[in-house]
Protein backbone atom coordinates (compact mmCIF):
# COMPACT_ATOMS: atom_id res chain seq x y z
CA UNK A 1 0.00 0.00 0.00
CA UNK A 2 1.46 3.64 -0.59
CA UNK A 3 -0.46 5.89 1.70
CA UNK A 4 -0.32 9.42 1.61
CA UNK A 5 1.33 11.81 4.23
CA UNK A 6 -0.90 14.06 6.13
CA UNK A 7 0.02 17.06 4.46
CA UNK A 8 -0.48 15.38 1.18
CA UNK A 9 -3.73 14.31 2.05
CA UNK A 10 -4.59 17.80 2.98
CA UNK A 11 -3.48 19.26 -0.10
CA UNK A 12 -5.78 16.66 -1.74
CA UNK A 13 -8.48 18.40 -0.18
CA UNK A 14 -7.88 22.05 -0.23
CA UNK A 15 -7.72 21.26 -4.46
CA UNK A 16 -11.39 21.19 -3.66
CA UNK A 17 -12.23 24.11 -1.69
CA UNK A 18 -14.24 26.30 -4.37
CA UNK A 19 -12.75 30.40 -4.20
CA UNK A 20 -14.79 32.17 -2.48
CA UNK A 21 -15.68 29.67 0.19
CA UNK A 22 -16.56 30.08 3.76
CA UNK A 23 -15.40 26.93 5.64
CA UNK A 24 -15.40 25.67 8.83
CA UNK A 25 -12.23 23.12 10.01
CA UNK A 26 -12.21 20.77 12.54
CA UNK A 27 -9.87 20.42 15.43
CA UNK A 28 -6.74 17.82 14.16
CA UNK A 29 -5.31 17.28 10.87
CA UNK A 30 -8.42 19.15 9.35
CA UNK A 31 -6.85 22.58 10.70
CA UNK A 32 -4.06 22.21 7.89
CA UNK A 33 -5.97 22.39 5.28
CA UNK A 34 -5.72 26.20 4.97
CA UNK A 35 -1.91 25.68 4.46
CA UNK A 36 -2.13 24.59 1.13
CA UNK A 37 -5.18 26.17 -0.47
CA UNK A 38 -3.94 26.94 -3.86
CA UNK A 39 -3.01 30.15 -5.23
CA UNK A 40 -5.37 32.50 -6.65
CA UNK A 41 -8.48 31.33 -4.06
CA UNK A 42 -9.39 33.53 -1.45
CA UNK A 43 -11.54 31.21 1.07
CA UNK A 44 -12.76 32.78 4.88
CA UNK A 45 -12.11 29.43 7.43
CA UNK A 46 -14.83 29.96 10.41
CA UNK A 47 -13.59 28.84 13.66
CA UNK A 48 -16.41 28.30 16.41
CA UNK A 49 -15.16 30.03 18.81
CA UNK A 50 -15.71 33.25 17.17
CA UNK A 51 -13.77 34.45 14.16
CA UNK A 52 -14.42 34.10 10.71
CA UNK A 53 -11.36 34.63 8.64
CA UNK A 54 -8.61 32.71 10.32
CA UNK A 55 -5.00 34.10 9.65
CA UNK A 56 -1.73 32.50 9.74
CA UNK A 57 -0.33 31.07 13.03
CA UNK A 58 1.70 34.26 14.19
CA UNK A 59 5.16 34.38 15.23
CA UNK A 60 6.90 33.60 18.71
CA UNK A 61 6.52 36.14 20.41
CA UNK A 62 3.61 37.71 19.11
CA UNK A 63 0.89 35.48 19.88
CA UNK A 64 -1.96 37.40 22.10
CA UNK A 65 -3.67 34.60 24.08
CA UNK A 66 -6.75 35.43 24.01
CA UNK A 67 -7.15 35.12 19.98
CA UNK A 68 -6.86 31.32 19.13
CA UNK A 69 -8.87 28.51 17.08
CA UNK A 70 -11.11 25.95 17.75
CA UNK A 71 -7.83 23.82 18.31
CA UNK A 72 -6.99 26.31 21.02
CA UNK A 73 -3.63 27.03 18.37
CA UNK A 74 -2.77 30.75 18.40
CA UNK A 75 -3.82 32.77 15.22
CA UNK A 76 -4.42 35.79 13.74
CA UNK A 77 -7.35 37.60 11.74
CA UNK A 78 -7.16 37.32 8.01
CA UNK A 79 -7.72 40.25 6.19
CA UNK A 80 -12.02 40.93 6.48
CA UNK A 81 -12.03 38.93 9.34
CA UNK A 82 -15.19 39.26 12.17
CA UNK A 83 -15.26 38.17 15.80
CA UNK A 84 -18.29 37.46 17.41
CA UNK A 85 -20.25 35.50 20.01
CA UNK A 86 -21.19 31.95 20.29
CA UNK A 87 -24.96 32.46 19.50
CA UNK A 88 -24.02 34.22 16.48
CA UNK A 89 -20.95 31.38 15.66
CA UNK A 90 -23.89 28.73 15.59
CA UNK A 91 -26.64 30.67 14.08
CA UNK A 92 -23.80 30.64 10.82
CA UNK A 93 -23.43 27.08 10.92
CA UNK A 94 -26.75 25.64 11.88
CA UNK A 95 -28.33 28.46 9.21
CA UNK A 96 -26.96 27.06 6.51
CA UNK A 97 -24.55 30.11 5.79
CA UNK A 98 -21.42 28.10 6.11
CA UNK A 99 -20.23 25.84 2.44
CA UNK A 100 -18.07 23.76 3.54
CA UNK A 101 -17.24 21.48 6.53
CA UNK A 102 -14.24 19.30 6.71
CA UNK A 103 -13.97 16.99 10.10
CA UNK A 104 -12.11 14.29 11.12
CA UNK A 105 -14.04 10.93 12.10
CA UNK A 106 -13.66 7.39 13.95
CA UNK A 107 -16.04 5.66 11.54
CA UNK A 108 -17.98 6.77 8.03
CA UNK A 109 -20.80 4.39 6.79
CA UNK A 110 -22.39 3.44 3.09
CA UNK A 111 -25.09 5.63 4.12
CA UNK A 112 -23.28 9.01 5.04
CA UNK A 113 -23.71 8.26 8.96
CA UNK A 114 -21.16 10.02 10.80
CA UNK A 115 -19.22 8.87 13.85
CA UNK A 116 -16.52 11.48 15.46
CA UNK A 117 -17.64 12.43 18.92
CA UNK A 118 -17.66 9.05 21.09
CA UNK A 119 -16.27 5.56 21.62
CA UNK A 120 -17.89 3.27 22.90
CA UNK A 121 -15.55 2.88 26.42
CA UNK A 122 -17.68 4.48 28.68
CA UNK A 123 -14.84 5.35 30.85
CA UNK A 124 -13.83 7.82 28.54
CA UNK A 125 -15.36 10.93 28.93
CA UNK A 126 -17.61 12.02 25.51
CA UNK A 127 -16.68 15.27 23.80
CA UNK A 128 -18.88 16.46 21.09
CA UNK A 129 -17.95 20.23 20.74
CA UNK A 130 -20.04 22.04 17.51
CA UNK A 131 -19.76 18.42 15.61
CA UNK A 132 -23.06 18.18 15.83
CA UNK A 133 -24.47 21.66 14.93
CA UNK A 134 -22.40 21.53 11.85
CA UNK A 135 -23.28 18.26 10.44
CA UNK A 136 -26.78 19.58 9.95
CA UNK A 137 -26.33 23.23 9.23
CA UNK A 138 -23.12 22.63 6.76
CA UNK A 139 -24.49 21.51 3.24
CA UNK A 140 -21.06 19.56 2.21
CA UNK A 141 -19.34 17.99 4.89
CA UNK A 142 -16.42 16.43 3.84
CA UNK A 143 -14.33 13.52 6.00
CA UNK A 144 -10.63 13.40 6.15
CA UNK A 145 -8.94 10.74 7.99
CA UNK A 146 -6.48 7.50 8.25
CA UNK A 147 -8.53 4.78 5.44
CA UNK A 148 -8.17 2.44 9.24
CA UNK A 149 -7.54 2.50 12.85
CA UNK A 150 -4.20 1.80 14.07
CA UNK A 151 -5.07 -2.14 14.36
CA UNK A 152 -5.51 -2.28 10.90
CA UNK A 153 -9.62 -2.43 11.46
CA UNK A 154 -11.84 -0.37 8.73
CA UNK A 155 -13.30 2.86 9.41
CA UNK A 156 -15.44 2.88 5.99
CA UNK A 157 -18.29 0.51 7.33
CA UNK A 158 -21.83 -0.71 6.17
CA UNK A 159 -22.95 0.99 9.67
CA UNK A 160 -21.27 2.63 12.07
CA UNK A 161 -21.05 0.91 15.43
CA UNK A 162 -19.94 4.00 17.44
CA UNK A 163 -22.99 6.57 18.92
CA UNK A 164 -23.86 8.94 15.61
CA UNK A 165 -22.69 12.40 15.38
CA UNK A 166 -25.31 12.83 12.43
CA UNK A 167 -27.19 10.72 9.97
CA UNK A 168 -26.25 10.35 6.30
CA UNK A 169 -25.00 13.96 6.37
CA UNK A 170 -21.17 13.17 4.56
CA UNK A 171 -20.50 14.06 1.44
CA UNK A 172 -17.23 13.30 0.47
CA UNK A 173 -14.27 10.68 2.29
CA UNK A 174 -10.86 11.56 1.80
CA UNK A 175 -8.12 8.91 2.88
CA UNK A 176 -4.57 8.41 2.88
CA UNK A 177 -5.86 5.69 0.28
CA UNK A 178 -8.52 7.11 -1.58
CA UNK A 179 -11.21 9.56 -2.22
CA UNK A 180 -14.84 8.39 -2.19
CA UNK A 181 -18.16 10.06 -2.65
CA UNK A 182 -21.11 9.01 -0.80
CA UNK A 183 -24.10 8.21 -3.39
CA UNK A 184 -27.88 6.86 -2.20
CA UNK A 185 -25.90 3.89 -3.50
CA UNK A 186 -23.16 3.82 -1.72
CA UNK A 187 -19.38 4.63 -1.71
CA UNK A 188 -18.30 5.52 -5.09
CA UNK A 189 -14.58 5.49 -6.00
CA UNK A 190 -13.75 9.20 -7.31
CA UNK A 191 -9.64 8.31 -6.91
CA UNK A 192 -6.86 5.91 -5.99
CA UNK A 193 -3.97 7.27 -3.77
CA UNK A 194 -1.25 6.75 -6.52
CA UNK A 195 0.27 3.68 -6.23
CA UNK A 196 -2.78 1.93 -4.62
CA UNK A 197 -5.14 -0.81 -6.04
CA UNK A 198 -9.13 -0.76 -6.09
CA UNK A 199 -8.58 -4.57 -4.92
CA UNK A 200 -6.00 -3.43 -2.01
CA UNK A 201 -8.16 -1.06 -1.08
CA UNK A 202 -11.51 -2.78 -1.00
CA UNK A 203 -9.80 -5.18 1.19
CA UNK A 204 -9.33 -2.68 3.69
CA UNK A 205 -13.27 -1.49 3.56
CA UNK A 206 -15.92 -3.24 4.91
CA UNK A 207 -18.24 -1.34 2.78
CA UNK A 208 -18.34 -1.84 -0.98
CA UNK A 209 -16.52 0.63 -3.32
CA UNK A 210 -18.34 1.53 -6.25
CA UNK A 211 -16.59 2.08 -9.19
CA UNK B 1 -26.12 53.49 39.35
CA UNK B 2 -22.28 51.68 40.28
CA UNK B 3 -22.09 48.22 39.88
CA UNK B 4 -18.23 48.00 40.53
CA UNK B 5 -17.51 46.21 43.22
CA UNK B 6 -13.79 47.12 44.77
CA UNK B 7 -12.55 43.56 45.36
CA UNK B 8 -12.89 39.93 43.46
CA UNK B 9 -13.73 38.05 47.00
CA UNK B 10 -16.54 40.71 47.48
CA UNK B 11 -17.79 40.29 43.85
CA UNK B 12 -18.17 35.84 44.76
CA UNK B 13 -19.24 36.27 48.24
CA UNK B 14 -23.23 35.99 46.86
CA UNK B 15 -22.31 32.33 45.81
CA UNK B 16 -23.38 30.15 48.41
CA UNK B 17 -23.05 25.93 48.37
CA UNK B 18 -24.52 24.12 45.78
CA UNK B 19 -25.27 27.32 43.31
CA UNK B 20 -25.15 26.86 39.20
CA UNK B 21 -22.60 28.92 37.97
CA UNK B 22 -22.03 29.88 34.17
CA UNK B 23 -18.46 30.28 33.48
CA UNK B 24 -17.42 32.09 30.14
CA UNK B 25 -14.15 31.00 27.73
CA UNK B 26 -13.61 28.82 25.45
CA UNK B 27 -10.00 26.98 25.92
CA UNK B 28 -7.75 29.37 27.35
CA UNK B 29 -9.64 32.69 26.36
CA UNK B 30 -11.99 34.52 27.95
CA UNK B 31 -11.90 32.77 31.06
CA UNK B 32 -12.56 35.29 34.56
CA UNK B 33 -8.98 33.38 36.16
CA UNK B 34 -9.72 36.24 38.79
CA UNK B 35 -13.06 35.14 39.70
CA UNK B 36 -12.48 31.66 39.86
CA UNK B 37 -9.67 31.99 42.04
CA UNK B 38 -11.52 34.31 44.23
CA UNK B 39 -14.68 31.77 44.19
CA UNK B 40 -12.13 28.71 45.05
CA UNK B 41 -10.53 30.77 48.14
CA UNK B 42 -14.09 31.30 49.32
CA UNK B 43 -14.48 27.28 49.74
CA UNK B 44 -18.01 27.41 48.49
CA UNK B 45 -18.72 23.47 47.23
CA UNK B 46 -21.51 21.54 45.37
CA UNK B 47 -21.21 23.47 42.22
CA UNK B 48 -23.10 22.93 39.00
CA UNK B 49 -20.52 24.53 36.42
CA UNK B 50 -21.79 25.15 32.60
CA UNK B 51 -19.30 26.29 31.00
CA UNK B 52 -17.82 25.02 27.40
CA UNK B 53 -15.18 22.91 28.38
CA UNK B 54 -13.97 21.47 31.86
CA UNK B 55 -10.91 23.18 32.94
CA UNK B 56 -7.08 22.27 31.70
CA UNK B 57 -3.79 22.32 33.59
CA UNK B 58 -3.95 23.61 37.02
CA UNK B 59 -6.04 26.64 36.25
CA UNK B 60 -9.70 28.20 35.81
CA UNK B 61 -12.56 25.33 36.22
CA UNK B 62 -9.66 22.59 36.72
CA UNK B 63 -9.09 24.39 39.73
CA UNK B 64 -11.77 24.21 40.98
CA UNK B 65 -12.20 20.21 40.11
CA UNK B 66 -8.95 19.99 41.65
CA UNK B 67 -10.22 21.25 45.21
CA UNK B 68 -13.39 18.75 45.08
CA UNK B 69 -15.75 21.82 44.70
CA UNK B 70 -17.84 20.82 41.42
CA UNK B 71 -21.02 18.38 41.81
CA UNK B 72 -21.52 18.19 38.06
CA UNK B 73 -20.24 19.68 34.97
CA UNK B 74 -23.06 21.13 31.79
CA UNK B 75 -20.38 21.52 28.39
CA UNK B 76 -19.69 20.47 25.24
CA UNK B 77 -16.15 19.82 25.37
CA UNK B 78 -14.83 18.01 28.67
CA UNK B 79 -11.60 17.01 26.98
CA UNK B 80 -8.82 18.97 25.74
CA UNK B 81 -5.04 18.52 26.23
CA UNK B 82 -4.76 18.75 30.09
CA UNK B 83 -7.90 18.31 31.20
CA UNK B 84 -6.28 16.19 33.83
CA UNK B 85 -8.66 17.27 37.08
CA UNK B 86 -11.70 16.74 34.84
CA UNK B 87 -10.64 13.37 33.59
CA UNK B 88 -9.60 12.07 37.33
CA UNK B 89 -13.28 13.30 39.16
CA UNK B 90 -15.18 11.76 36.06
CA UNK B 91 -13.33 8.13 36.81
CA UNK B 92 -13.21 8.59 40.56
CA UNK B 93 -17.00 9.16 39.91
CA UNK B 94 -16.84 11.93 42.21
CA UNK B 95 -18.57 14.46 39.19
CA UNK B 96 -21.50 14.41 36.84
CA UNK B 97 -21.38 15.16 33.27
CA UNK B 98 -24.12 16.36 30.85
CA UNK B 99 -22.41 16.62 27.51
CA UNK B 100 -24.56 19.41 25.36
CA UNK B 101 -23.51 20.18 21.56
CA UNK B 102 -21.97 23.55 21.86
CA UNK B 103 -24.17 25.43 19.42
CA UNK B 104 -27.44 23.87 21.69
CA UNK B 105 -25.52 24.91 25.23
CA UNK B 106 -25.08 28.75 24.06
CA UNK B 107 -28.57 28.39 22.51
CA UNK B 108 -29.99 27.27 25.80
CA UNK B 109 -28.35 29.43 27.60
CA UNK B 110 -29.74 32.65 25.15
CA UNK B 111 -33.11 30.57 25.81
CA UNK B 112 -32.75 31.82 29.28
CA UNK B 113 -31.72 35.57 28.57
CA UNK B 114 -34.25 35.85 26.42
CA UNK B 115 -37.76 34.53 28.09
CA UNK B 116 -38.12 31.29 26.08
CA UNK B 117 -39.25 28.32 26.91
CA UNK B 118 -37.05 26.71 24.68
CA UNK B 119 -36.36 26.44 21.08
CA UNK B 120 -36.48 23.31 18.37
CA UNK B 121 -32.87 22.44 16.66
CA UNK B 122 -32.03 19.87 14.27
CA UNK B 123 -28.68 19.47 16.11
CA UNK B 124 -28.24 15.86 17.70
CA UNK B 125 -31.72 14.52 16.17
CA UNK B 126 -31.13 10.84 15.58
CA UNK B 127 -28.74 10.67 18.13
CA UNK B 128 -27.83 9.44 21.19
CA UNK B 129 -27.60 13.42 22.79
CA UNK B 130 -31.58 13.09 21.92
CA UNK B 131 -32.43 10.37 23.60
CA UNK B 132 -35.52 10.93 26.05
CA UNK B 133 -36.11 14.49 24.49
CA UNK B 134 -39.21 15.51 22.83
CA UNK B 135 -38.87 15.95 18.89
CA UNK B 136 -40.59 17.11 16.14
CA UNK B 137 -40.95 17.37 12.13
CA UNK B 138 -41.13 20.18 10.25
CA UNK B 139 -41.57 20.31 6.40
CA UNK B 140 -40.00 16.54 6.54
CA UNK B 141 -37.13 17.45 8.82
CA UNK B 142 -36.26 16.18 12.59
CA UNK B 143 -35.94 18.31 15.23
CA UNK B 144 -35.47 17.94 19.35
CA UNK B 145 -36.63 20.35 21.66
CA UNK B 146 -34.19 21.63 24.01
CA UNK B 147 -35.11 23.69 27.13
CA UNK B 148 -33.58 26.84 28.29
CA UNK B 149 -30.68 26.59 30.53
CA UNK B 150 -30.69 28.96 33.94
CA UNK B 151 -28.13 29.70 36.17
CA UNK B 152 -27.75 31.25 39.68
CA UNK B 153 -24.66 33.48 38.58
CA UNK B 154 -22.08 33.80 35.48
CA UNK B 155 -18.83 34.40 35.86
CA UNK B 156 -17.68 36.15 33.18
CA UNK B 157 -14.23 38.41 31.50
CA UNK B 158 -14.02 41.31 29.18
CA UNK B 159 -11.87 43.82 28.07
CA UNK B 160 -13.21 46.89 29.36
CA UNK B 161 -16.25 48.03 31.82
CA UNK B 162 -17.98 50.20 32.93
CA UNK B 163 -20.16 51.39 35.88
CA UNK B 164 -23.09 50.81 34.51
CA UNK B 165 -22.34 47.34 33.77
CA UNK B 166 -21.52 47.83 29.94
CA UNK B 167 -19.04 45.39 28.50
CA UNK B 168 -16.67 44.90 25.79
CA UNK B 169 -14.53 42.10 24.39
CA UNK B 170 -10.97 41.87 22.82
CA UNK B 171 -10.73 39.04 19.85
CA UNK B 172 -11.89 35.80 20.75
CA UNK B 173 -12.16 36.51 24.70
CA UNK B 174 -15.84 37.07 23.76
CA UNK B 175 -17.34 33.35 22.78
CA UNK B 176 -19.65 32.33 25.58
CA UNK B 177 -19.56 35.82 27.80
CA UNK B 178 -22.25 37.73 26.57
CA UNK B 179 -24.58 34.92 25.97
CA UNK B 180 -24.18 33.72 29.27
CA UNK B 181 -24.19 37.48 31.18
CA UNK B 182 -27.85 37.38 30.00
CA UNK B 183 -28.23 33.57 30.82
CA UNK B 184 -27.66 33.77 34.64
CA UNK B 185 -30.03 35.72 37.46
CA UNK B 186 -26.74 37.37 38.78
CA UNK B 187 -23.41 38.12 36.13
CA UNK B 188 -20.36 39.02 37.75
CA UNK B 189 -17.89 40.62 35.36
CA UNK B 190 -14.22 41.04 35.68
CA UNK B 191 -12.67 43.40 33.44
CA UNK B 192 -9.49 43.81 32.25
CA UNK B 193 -9.61 47.54 32.61
CA UNK B 194 -12.82 49.82 34.40
CA UNK B 195 -13.22 52.68 32.32
CA UNK B 196 -13.45 55.38 34.64
CA UNK B 197 -15.83 57.18 31.98
CA UNK B 198 -18.71 55.23 30.70
CA UNK B 199 -17.98 52.86 27.32
CA UNK B 200 -18.89 54.83 24.20
CA UNK B 201 -22.49 52.99 23.37
CA UNK B 202 -21.04 51.69 19.92
CA UNK B 203 -18.80 49.78 21.27
CA UNK B 204 -20.81 47.66 24.03
CA UNK B 205 -21.37 44.87 23.27
CA UNK B 206 -23.18 43.49 26.40
CA UNK B 207 -25.43 46.31 27.77
CA UNK B 208 -24.79 46.64 31.87
CA UNK B 209 -28.70 45.63 32.32
CA UNK B 210 -27.29 41.92 31.72
CA UNK B 211 -24.95 42.67 34.59
CA UNK B 212 -25.24 42.89 38.71
CA UNK B 213 -21.46 43.79 39.46
CA UNK B 214 -18.20 44.67 37.99
CA UNK B 215 -14.88 44.02 39.51
CA UNK B 216 -11.65 45.08 37.84
CA UNK B 217 -8.51 42.22 37.49
CA UNK B 218 -5.86 44.28 35.13
CA UNK B 219 -4.09 40.53 35.12
CA UNK B 220 -3.74 39.77 31.24
CA UNK B 221 -4.27 35.90 31.19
Amino acid sequence: MKSLSDSALAARVAQDIPDGSYVNLGIGKPTHVSAHLPEGREVLYQSENGLLGVGPVPPTGAEDPELIDASKRFVTPATGAAYFDQTDSFAMMRGGHIDIAVLGAYQVAENGDLANWATLDEKYPPAVGGAMDLVVGVPTILVMMRHVNRDGSPKLLKTCSFPLTGLGVVSRVYTDLAVLDVTPAGFRLVELAPGNSLDAVQALTEATILT
Amino acid sequence: MDKTVADLARAVAPITDGASIMIGGFGSSGIPFGLIDALCAQGTTGLTVISNNAGAGETGIATLLKAGRVAKVICSYPRTPGSIWFERRYEAGEVALEVVPQGTLAERIRAAGAGLGGFLTPTAYGTRLAEGKETRVIDGRGYVLEAPLHADFALVRAARGDRYGNLSYHATARNFNPVMAMGAAHTIAEVRHLASEPLDPETVITPGIFVQSVVEYGVRP
